[in-house]
Order: structure tokens, then sequence, then C-alpha cells
């Protein structure tokens, strides 16, 4: 006890009291404030983003954006056709690609061989790292092309590529979560497997599953690229239609960025608005939870 | 990770009975799908690209012009400008994201972490559209009366620093590249400091070192592997990346001679031309362009994952 008091302030006298302590502690210390100044820095650009969306996006937002097609001739109205399509697409993809992930995961994590899982679960990561605008190219080729006419379908099926990767990869660790216990205790009650993955196994890791899902369906929501040669964009508002072009949120703030005429570029600003708020909204709600769990 | 491994064959001999091999396959069969959709890319991309790659050979690659009258393709103004744009990204991404890292995983408290991951994360989620409409109206001409100008005026007499200054170009594109992948850049980074073993901190700390010698000398030289396996997917993500870049770089077919020129990168060009190309050689040309930002993307994300996995172990670590 009394040695290690004593021992402490002459190591500390060392450091501040020789030359080169001294400055092993300045360098220390400047580069801890560095590192702190670099983690700040990476939180401007999201306030900066959040800011100027919601500063020129309400200044555009009006309820007409949400209820109203474009003009067919000139500019006004709003931004229906979006709104219409990117729900019905995204939905669609969801759709498509929640079985598809989930199943994979399913097959990954419970039943496959420790190679083939593995040789999945790589294939998962590099498609996920694929660049979204050849996931429309891809699609273009056989669900474009053949038919000549663009597609909401094809804009479906881009989207869920991009969603299916990403459900399968949270899937397969929120299956990972599940004790043995739980699947060993069923077999021995004598359910048969196929029972005991979808009753016990996809029962329990069911948030896991459904937070993977939304984030996949937020991420899907504001893809603009998969969509430019798929779907490829409408002025008119299309409910059910999908063999026929499809808008989409963020095909519709891109197209408007784009043209040098100020009000159209004011109403890529409320669409952007619209589409950030509802990303945001379920980023934050579905990260909170296990937010709130790591805090508390 | 051992549950992982475990996990990896739970059912596989149990599953005998009629309905439960069924089950089995139809699992299967989604999972293959998987497979198949990534072969089938590469196949597809292939095909519809064979026209112009045959056509042009090796000479796709090192041409200069790319003119749809004539007739005639090279992409290498799109691969310059594409791996221009992304240079930038990883010079300046790479320092901050690595600093970050740091903090988060060694520095921060954790009531102050935790916020801020949560931010960067958040980060993440904004649809590169939407960064591509605030790059243009705010980003851009603020770039252009501070950083821009003040990088012209102190370093303009290197040529590949010389104005005018537009902010719509190069620089204005690797800076939003720069925060488009900073978050995979942290999240992978601060996963393979953490998962270090902490016998690797306490020695160092009990020969007297200070944190950040500690940092430097015994915590990064082990996740090195890692951090640049995180560097690479941020530069794999850079290199693919369409909306937000189309929106800023300026879209000209042209080798760029100063950042602050306007350029075109293989996916802004894609993502501008392939609706009005006509169907045949141009299309297929386009495809071709496609197909090399495939070839790149998919080596660099193999590598880095295999980087990654060296240090944090098989099935984490991922973007």
């Amino acid at each position: 006890m009394t040695a290690a008091t004593l021992a402490a302030p002459s190591i500390a006298a060392r450091l501040t009291g020789s030359r080169v302590g001294r400055r092993r502690k300045i360098v220390d210390r400047s580069m801890r404030t560095l590192a702190f100044g670099a983690a700040l820095l990476c939180a401007v650009p999201l306030i900066a983003v959040l800011y100027f969306v919601t500063a020129n996006g309400l200044a555009a937002f009006s309820l007409d954006l949400i209820t109203k097609p474009p003009k067919a001739l000139g500019i006004g109205g709003g931004a229906a056709n979006a709104v219409v399509g990117t729900a019905q697409m995204v939905a669609l993809a969801a759709l498509i690609a929640v079985p598809i992930g989930v199943m994979a995961a399913v097959y990954v994590g419970e039943f496959a061989e420790r190679r083939s899982a593995r040789l999945v679960r790589f294939c998962a990561d590099v498609l996920v790292g694929v660049p979204s605008i050849l996931i429309g190219i891809f699609v273009f080729t056989f669900l474009v092309l053949p038919f000549k006419q663009f597609n909401g379908f094809a804009g479906a099926v881009a989207l869920a590529l991009i969603m299916i990767p990403v459900v399968m990869r949270t899937t397969e660790e929120s299956l990972n979560l599940v004790p043995n216990a739980l699947r060993e205790a069923s077999l021995a009650l004598g359910v048969p497997v196929w029972r005991t993955v979808l009753s016990v196994v996809l029962r329990t890791g069911l948030p896991g599953i459904l937070t993977g899902s939304m984030l996949a369906f937020a991420r899907a929501m504001g893809e603009t690229a998969p969509l430019l040669f798929t779907a490829l964009g409408s002025r008119l508002v299309n409910v059910g239609d999908f063999g026929r072009p499809m808008d989409a949120l963020p095909l519709f703030i891109y197209v408007n960025a784009r043209q040098p005429v100020d009000a159209l570029n004011q109403q890529a600003w409320g669409a952007a608005f619209l589409l950030l708020l509802v990303v945001l909204i379920i980023n934050v709600a579905v990260r909170a939870r296990s937010w709130g769990r790591r805090i508390g | 990770m051992t549950t992982t491994t475990a996990a990896a064959d739970r059912f596989s001999k149990g599953a005998s009975r009629v309905p439960d091999l069924l089950f089995r396959s139809a699992s299967g069969v989604f999972a293959w799908v998987i497979v198949a959709v990534l072969g089938l890319l590469a196949v597809l991309l292939f095909l519809n690209s064979n026209q112009a790659l045959s056509k042009f050979g090796s000479s796709f690659l090192t041409g200069t012009t790319w003119d749809p009258i004539a007739g005639i393709y090279g992409a290498l103004p799109f691969i310059v400008g594409t791996i221009a744009s992304s240079f930038i990204a990883i010079v300046l991404a790479t320092p901050i994201g690595l600093l970050t890292a740091i903090f988060l995983a060694e520095l921060a408290p954790r009531r102050v972490s935790i916020p801020l991951t949560f931010t960067i994360e958040l980060l993440a989620a904004i649809p590169s559209v939407v960064f591509g409409l605030w790059g243009v109206f705010v980003l851009g001409p603020f770039l252009k009366n501070t950083v821009e100008a003040w990088i012209a005026s102190t370093l303009g007499w290197i040529p590949i620093f010389a104005g005018p200054t537009d902010g719509v170009g190069l620089f204005a594109a690797g800076v939003i590249l720069t925060l488009m992948i900073l978050p995979t850049i942290i999240a992978i980074s601060r996963d393979v400091i953490t998962a270090v073993p902490d016998a690797q901190r306490e020695a160092m700390l009990a020969l007297g070192a200070t944190r950040w010698e500690m940092i430097t000398k015994a915590v990064l030289p082990y996740a090195r592997s890692g951090i640049i396996g995180a560097v690479i997917l941020g530069l794999g993500r850079a290199l693919g990346e369409t909306m937000a870049v189309t929106m800023v770089i300026g879209n000209k077919t042209q080798i760029p001679e100063s950042v602050f020129q306007s350029s075109q990168t293989m996916a802004s060009q894609i993502a501008t031309t392939f609706n009005e190309a006509s169907i045949g050689l141009q299309t297929s040309a386009l495809i071709g362009l496609g197909l090399v930002l495939l070839v790149i993307t998919m080596t660099l994300n193999v590598v880095a994952r295999l980087l990654v996995w060296r240090v944090s172990g098989r099935g984490e670590g991922r973007a």
C-alpha cells in the first residue's frame, strides 16, 4: 500500500519532470484531442444535411406535394406519383426479399454444411458490395430488354436484390442468438425439425428479423440508381400497373434537382424532406431499441 | 465466432423425415438464389457487353475517345475520373475515419461513444440522392468559395490544384464520397480495434506507455490488416457510388487536368447516358463499363473481407 502510493507520484514526476517525459505527455494529449476533434467532425455533415433538407424542404412542403401529381403541362403540382410509386415498389420488393432472405438465413444458420454456408454468406457479402447501378443494369437485361418496356416490376425486383443480402445477414445474426437449448427442447418433445425452425427458432429471432427487414426497407426506399433503367420514372400516378413505368421519390428528387428551374428544385427539396423523414424515422425507431439497451 | 461455426450445421443430420427434407431443400433453394444472382449478374454483364469488348479489345480500357456518333468507345476518361474521385475520398476519409474509430474504441467514455456511433449510423442511412441534392446546392457553393479557393490560391502553382474553382467537379465529388464512406471505414475499423486482445494493451501500459503510445505501438499494428480491409471496403463503395457523384461531378467526358475540373466516373456515365443510348454498340459499351466496375469492386470486396476476417474472425466485421 505504502509502496504503491510512494511509487505513483514518482512515475508521474518522471513523466512531467524530464524533457522526454513532457514531450511524450504532450504528444499523448494532443493526439487524443485530435481524435476527439475527428469524431466531432464526423457529426457535422449529418447535422448540415439535416438542417438544409429541413429548412429548404419545409419551405417547399405542402399537402399538395403528397396528394397531387405534377401538372401535365408546365410547372407545379406535387409528387403523388413518386409517393405512390415508392410505396408500391418497396412493398413488393419487401414481399420478394424478406421470404428469400429469411429462408436463406435459415439454410445458412440451421441446415447447411459449413462449407456451403460459408459460400452463401460470402456471396451475400459480395452482393452487398456490388454497386447498385449494376443491379439496375442486370435487371434491365432480363426484365426490361426482352419486353421493350420499362416497368415497375423490374424496379421492385432490383430493390429486392438490394434488400435480400441485408435481410439474410441480419436474420442469420439473430438466429445465432437463439439458444441451442430451445432447439433441443423442441426436438426432444418430438416436434419435427421444420416446425421447430418455424415456431421456435424464427419465433424467438423475430425481433432481430424485423429490425433487419425494416433497415433493408429504409435502404431500398432511398435507392435511385437501380430504378433508373428499370422503373424509369413517370409523371403519371400509376396504381397497381407493374407492367408500366413507375415513379419513385429518389427518382423525383434526381430529375427535379437537375432542371435549371428554381420551382422544380424546390420540389426536389420538398420530396427530399419527405424521403429523409421516413428513412430516418425508421432508422431511429429500429436502432433506438438496441441503443437504449446498450446505454441502460 | 464460435456460435457461428457451431451453428453452421445444427440440423444437418437431424432432418430426415420427408417434410423436414422438403423444408430443408426449400430453404436451400432460396440460399442458392443468392449465389445464382451473383453468378448471373457477372454472366449477363459479360454477354451484353461482348459486342463492344470484342470490337475494341484492350483499347476499350486505354482509348481516350468516347464518341457515340463516330462509334468509338474508349473508357479511359471515366476510369481516370473514377479513380481520381475515389482517391480524393480515401485520402480525406482514412485519417478522419481512423482517428474517429480510435476515439470510439479506445478513448471515449460510453456516454459519448454511444450517441456518436448512433450519429454515424444515421449518416450512413442518408440516401445517396439526398447527399447529391445537398451537394449541388449547399456543399458545392460552400466549397467553391472557401476550401477550393484556398487550395487554388496556396497550391495553385501545382497543375493539379490550379483554378478556376467551380464547386462542381472532381474535388466536390471526392468530398461527398468522403462523407459517404466514412461510416463504413469507422464502423469496421472500430470493430477490428475492439477485437484486439486486452493483453496487448495491458502489456504496453505496464511498460509505462501513455495511452497514445499504447494505441500506436500495440493496438494498431495488431489491427492493421483489418484496418486496411476497412479502407479497401470504403474504396469499393466510393468507386461504385453513383447518384451523389453524378450530381456533383459535372458530367463532362474529359481527362481532368486539375481536381477542380468537371469529370465523369464509370457509374455516372452509365447513369447519365444509358437511357438515351441506342440499343446495340452504345448500350454494349456502357454495360462494358459496368463490367469493368464490377470486376474492380468485386476484387476489392473479396480482398477486404479476407483482411478483415484475419483480425476479427469469420462471419463478423462486415459493412
